[in-house]
C-alpha cells in the first residue's frame, strides 16, 4: 500500500461536514419560527475555512494524481450536486426565505463540493501508475 | 447511508502462487440503474410538488424501510456471511453488488430525507410547538451522525474499492485496508439504525 504522506483530508472533510449537518439541524429545528442565525452563520463559515483549507492542503502534494482525482469528483459532483438540488427545492416549495434559505443553500453547496473532493481523494491517494500495467507488480 | 459491510481480505487465505483471481467485468456505476433512480427523483418531485399525504407518505415510508432493512442486513448478516467466504467468491460477490449499491443508496436516502421534510412540515412535527418534535430532532441528530459517517467513510472506501478492483493489478493490501473501513462503519450504522427504527416507530404512533 502506497506509504506516501497526505494531508488529514478525511478526517478535515468529516469535520468540515459535521459542522454544516449540525448548522441545518440548528435552523430545522427552530423552523418555521423565527430563529438566531449566528450560530448556523458560525458553523457554516469554519465548514468553509476547513474546505478551503483542505482543498488547498491537496494542492500542495507534490505530485498529486490530479487527473484521476477528477475523473472520480467530476461525476460525483454532479451526482450530488443533483442530491442537493432536490434537497433545496424542498426547501423552496416550502416558502423558506431570507438568511436561514442563505444558510441552507452555502452549506447545500459545502456539501456537493466537499463529498466529491472526498471522493476524489479517497481514490487519488491509492493511485499508482505501475498499477496499470499487466503483469507488474502491485503495491 | 451504508453502502457494503465487507469483511476484510485476509491476504495469508490467498494461496501465494497459484492462478491469479478472477475478477470479472463490471461497471462501476451501472448506467441502467442511473435510470430508476432518475425516475425516483422525478417521483420526488412530483410528491413535493403535489404535497399530497399519500405519496409523500409513500417515499418517506419505503425509502426509509430500504434504507433501515439494507443498513441492518448488510451491516450486521450479510457482513459475518462474507467474512466467511474465500477471497474468489467474496470478489465475485463484491464486484456485483458493490456497483448496485452505488446507485441505491443515495437516491434511496434522498428521498427519504426530502419526502420526510415535506411530511413533517405537512404534518406540522417539525413545528416547535408540535409534542413530538424533540422525537423528530433526535431523528434529525441521529440521520446527521449516519451521513457524516456515510459520506465521509463508507462511499469513499465503496468507490475506491470498485475502482482498485478495475486495475489491471488490484492491490490486496489496499482493498483489505478499504473494507476494514466498511466493517467498522457499517456496524456503528446498523447500531444507530435501531434508534432510528425506535424513534420512528414514536412518531407513527403518535
Amino acid at each position: 500500500m502506497s506509504e506516501r504522506k497526505y494531508p488529514p483530508v478525511t478526517g478535515i472533510a468529516m469535520t468540515s461536514l459535521a459542522l454544516i449537518v449540525a448548522g441545518g439541524i440548528y435552523l430545522s429545528a427552530h423552523l418555521p419560527q423565527h430563529v438566531p442565525i449566528g450560530p448556523a452563520v458560525v458553523l457554516l463559515v469554519l465548514s468553509a475555512a476547513l474546505m478551503a483549507y483542505n482543498i488547498y492542503s491537496l494542492t500542495r502534494v507534490k505530485d498529486f494524481p490530479w487527473e484521476r482525482f477528477f475523473a472520480v469528483a467530476k461525476w460525483s459532483f454532479l451526482a450530488y450536486l443533483v442530491i442537493a438540488g432536490l434537497i433545496e427545492y424542498a426547501f423552496l416549495h416550502n416558502h423558506l426565505s431570507g438568511a436561514p434559505l442563505v444558510v441552507l443553500t452555502l452549506s447545500l453547496l459545502i456539501f456537493a463540493v466537499h463529498v466529491p473532493t472526498l471522493l476524489g481523494f479517497t481514490v487519488a491517494r491509492y493511485y499508482d501508475p505501475s498499477q496499470e500495467v499487466a503483469g507488474a507488480p502491485a503495491g | 447511508m451504508t453502502d457494503v459491510a465487507l469483511p476484510p481480505i485476509e491476504l495469508h487465505e490467498a494461496p501465494p502462487a497459484g492462478p491469479p483471481i478472477e475478477i470479472p467485468d463490471f461497471e462501476i456505476v451501472p448506467r441502467a440503474g442511473l435510470v430508476f433512480a432518475a425516475v425516483a427523483a422525478v417521483a420526488l418531485i412530483a410528491a413535493i410538488a403535489s404535497n399530497k399525504l399519500w405519496p409523500l407518505e409513500f417515499l418517506h415510508v419505503s425509502g426509509g424501510a430500504a434504507w433501515t432493512i439494507i443498513d441492518l442486513f448488510l451491516g450486521l448478516v450479510l457482513g459475518p456471511i462474507m467474512g466467511a467466504m474465500p477471497v474468489p467468491a467474496r470478489i465475485q460477490f463484491t464486484t456485483r453488488l458493490m456497483p448496485k449499491m452505488v446507485v441505491i443508496m443515495p437516491i434511496v436516502v434522498t428521498l427519504t430525507l426530502a419526502a420526510g421534510w415535506q411530511l413533517s412540515t405537512k404534518l406540522g412535527t417539525n413545528l416547535t410547538v408540535h409534542p413530538l418534535h424533540g422525537w423528530v430532532v433526535a431523528s434529525m441528530i441521529i440521520v446527521g451522525v449516519m451521513s457524516v459517517i456515510a459520506l465521509g467513510l463508507l462511499e469513499p472506501a465503496n468507490i475506491a474499492v470498485l475502482i482498485e478492483l478495475k486495475k489491471p493489478r488490484p492491490n490486496p493490501e489496499v482493498i483489505e485496508h478499504l473494507m476494514k473501513r466498511f466493517v467498522y462503519s457499517a456496524g456503528v450504522l446498523g447500531v444507530m439504525q435501531i434508534a432510528t427504527l425506535v424513534i420512528m416507530t414514536k412518531l407513527g404512533s403518535g
